[in-house]
């Protein structure tokens, strides 16, 4: 107690000084405090930003991860509907799902023929309603403050479909969409006939004749032309209601979303619908390893040729930016704590100087080495509780102030601007590790001129001057 | 390991050829050159003698701050020489108390705080320590000062809270190097005549190195120090 009391008095006793180390620790701590709830927050977006696309699993036909992008037709799932059903009525899964739903994922060629252009495309067969669904999720609060706009899918409307805005810029649909920041398509360079007399645009407008389902003729309509899985090409059409912006400018040229029935029409023609994959998304990010972990005793208990990916596997984006996140609040916790290692050092150092005389009066009187030691490791200690308290406190102000300033960014991988926020909530964990690295960083600085200190011959310690 | 002051009338402290050499700046000096004598207990002791005598350094050696080069020295019928770092130091705490020239009061510490610290190294109850610590405060004529920092005392309190905390555990011996260079002649004359009465109060044996004739002329035994070697003993 006495250690405690004669150690913060010492602290008191050159104010300045204290104050300005006391003032480098806090720096320290608001600066890796705030970084780190920084990266928690883009963390918490980029997690968001996969698992209301892709979900948190997706279970694929074995082999369909690395070979089946070329022939999804080959690697679907057949009875897809009985896995899900056998998913939802697991008793360890169900209580910890969000959405599990089926998806197509298709390539081909998407066509406006009326204005003579066609582009390749990305393509994903939905439940619209699922989608939405997905969507919605977020566990972390990081889209609290946005409003999701209409998907533009409807379960009932089999011919709708979004598109990405690239896509529709290719495309000729900025205008019919009604798309801001979207250039207009020039002039067509050939004649509107012209295009009649190519075959794709032929088997276009036989397909066109039969379309069902369509929501009406307000929508500009794109061809989808695809093999199916005998070979075949096939042409769907798809009343477009959107355009969605993606993060990547390769995405945003590529983009098609439609309903999995027009998905499952343009790759699988008149056989059995097939869906490529099963996404399922869990109501918290924590359960993924004991979903995994289930999925895969589901599927080998009812001999069902399947394999399970997580998000991060499917989006190597996420895991990217994560660990470059986390290397950079690394790299910056590293230089605080090295500063705030200096600054003690220095502190201490002169502290010890100057009460050298009081050391030799010390250990004269009966004070061992171990408590001179204790004392000056003591101070130190105080001081990195007391700078990373007063740090915790400013950075937890200035979080709350940003948070209020009303400013955005935007992420990377993202296409639109996002609030800026730095993320408080349940950071309660990240507040301790800084506090106890700081504290545990001036405590080891202080122990290098404690022990100077504590070393002295106690007749040197009396005669300095 | 003898822990209270000696009452059977032995040597408080024994020299037998003791050498203390010291490097400096690689050449070594030899501060006290073979001596051999002893100091009897409870009396009020002087080593007087030129500067750079070797007299701090005999104190030193007295107070188990310092160690001989060669040579046996007995402290309260203790070898030193036989002791540890952590061991010396405990006994320091228990036997042996210091009263230094420039006060060395604890500056972040009121004038009771002072004087309780010693008692605190010995594992002093809190009841004792506060009954101690008063105690000594009021024989040295402090106690509406017990609240104040050194900073806010004159010389002659701080030296009279330096008596105090020197004397609060009770120790077989006190050294003090030149207790009253630092103050006037009349505070001066006052230190040394508070230090007579604790001396004689608790039969206490005190060891001084001085210049000032004061505080001579009440040395019980005087010990003078040349080029350090013992020069002679006066009573």
């Amino acid at each position: 107690m006495m250690t405690i009391k004669i150690a913060f008095r010492n602290i008191l006793r050159n104010r300045r000084r204290s104050s300005m180390t006391l003032l480098a620790i806090a720096i320290g701590a608001i600066g890796v405090m705030l970084f780190g709830e920084f990266v928690r927050f883009v963390t918490a977006g980029l997690e968001t930003g996969a698992v209301d696309k892709v979900g948190h699993l997706t279970v694929f036909r074995t082999g369909y991860f690395a070979f089946g992008a070329g022939n999804p037709a080959e690697y679907g799932i057949d009875d897809y509907a009985r896995v899900i059903e056998l998913i939802r009525r697991d008793p360890t899964l169900a209580p910890r799902l969000n959405v599990v739903t089926p998806i197509v994922s298709l390539a081909g060629i998407a066509g406006n023929f009326e204005l003579d252009a066609s582009k390749t495309f990305l393509g994903t067969g939905v439940v619209p309603s699922d989608r939405d669904r997905l969507a919605r999720w977020d566990e972390h609060g990081v889209n609290r403050r946005l409003i999701l706009a209409d998907s533009g899918l409807r379960d009932d409307e089999e011919g709708r479909g979004v598109v990405g805005v690239g896509l529709a810029r290719v495309l000729g649909l900025c205008g019919p969409l009604r798309i801001a920041d979207c250039p207009a398509r020039p002039s067509a360079p050939a004649a509107p006939g012209a295009a009649l007399e190519s075959g794709l645009a032929g088997l276009a407008q036989a397909e066109r004749a039969p379309a069902t389902g369509g929501p009406g003729p307000a929508l500009p309509r794109l061809d989808l032309l695809a093999a199916t899985a005998g070979g075949a090409p096939n042409v769907v059409g798809l009343s477009v209601s959107g355009a969605e912006r993606q993060g990547a400018r390769e995405l945003d040229d590529n983009f098609v979303a439609m309903h999995i029935a027009l998905a499952q029409k343009l790759v699988y023609g008149r056989t059995t619908p097939k869906a490529t994959g099963i996404i399922v998304q869990l109501q918290h990010t924590r359960e993924l390893p004991l979903a995994r972990q289930r999925l895969r005793a589901l599927f080998a208990e009812h001999h069902l040729d399947l394999e399970v990916r997580d998000f991060a596997e499917l989006q190597p984006f996420y895991t990217q930016a994560v660990g470059m996140f986390r290397a950079i609040f690394l790299f910056i916790a590293l230089i605080m704590g090295v500063i705030v290692l200096f600054t003690v050092v220095n502190t201490m150092g002169m502290s010890v100087m100057e009460r050298t005389t009081e050391i030799g009066s010390a250990r004269a009187m009966g004070v061992r080495r171990a408590s001179i030691r204790r004392l000056f490791v003591a101070e130190g200690a105080m001081l990195g509780a007391i700078g990373a308290t007063v740090g915790a406190a400013l950075a937890q102000t200035i979080a709350a102030v940003v948070n209020h300033a009303g400013m955005s960014w935007t992420p990377p991988g993202q296409a639109t601007a996002v609030p800026l926020e730095i993320l408080t909530t349940g950071s309660g964990d990240l507040l301790v590790r800084v506090w106890v690295g700081l504290v545990v960083a001036a405590t080891l600085a202080a122990l290098i001129p404690a022990s100077r200190g504590a070393r002295l011959p106690v007749v040197d310690a009396l005669r300095h001057v | 390991m003898p822990t209270s002051p000696l009452l059977d009338g032995s040597p408080v402290v024994r020299f037998e050829q003791v050498t203390k050499t010291y490097s400096d700046d690689g050449v070594q000096v030899e501060a006290v050159r073979g001596v051999s004598f002893s100091i009897a207990p409870r009396r009020f002791n002087v080593i007087v003698g030129p500067s750079g005598s070797g007299k701090t350094t005999l104190l030193n050696l007295i107070g188990c701050i310092d160690r001989p080069t060669t040579g046996k020295l007995e402290v309260c019928g203790q070898d030193v020489a036989a002791l540890s770092d952590d061991q010396l130091t405990d006994f320091r705490a228990r036997n042996v108390a210091f009263v230094f020239q420039t006060f060395n009061l604890f500056p972040v510490l009121t004038a009771y705080e002072n004087v309780e610290y010693p008692l605190l190294l010995l594992g002093t109850s809190a009841a004792e320590r506060r009954a101690r610590a008063t105690a000594m405060l009021e024989a040295v004529g402090l106690t509406p000062y017990g609240h104040h920092r050194p900073n806010q005392l004159s010389g002659g309190q701080k030296q009279r809270v330096a008596i105090a905390r020197a004397l609060v555990k009770r120790p077989a011996l006190v050294l003090a190097d030149e207790p009253t260079a630092n103050l006037d002649s009349r505070t001066g004359a006052e230190v040394i005549a508070l230090m007579r009465r604790v001396q004689d109060q608790q039969a206490v044996s005190f060891v001084f190195s001085t210049h000032d004739p004061q505080l001579m002329s009440h040395a019980d035994e005087t010990f003078a120090i040349r080029d350090g070697r013992l020069a002679g003993v006066a009573p």
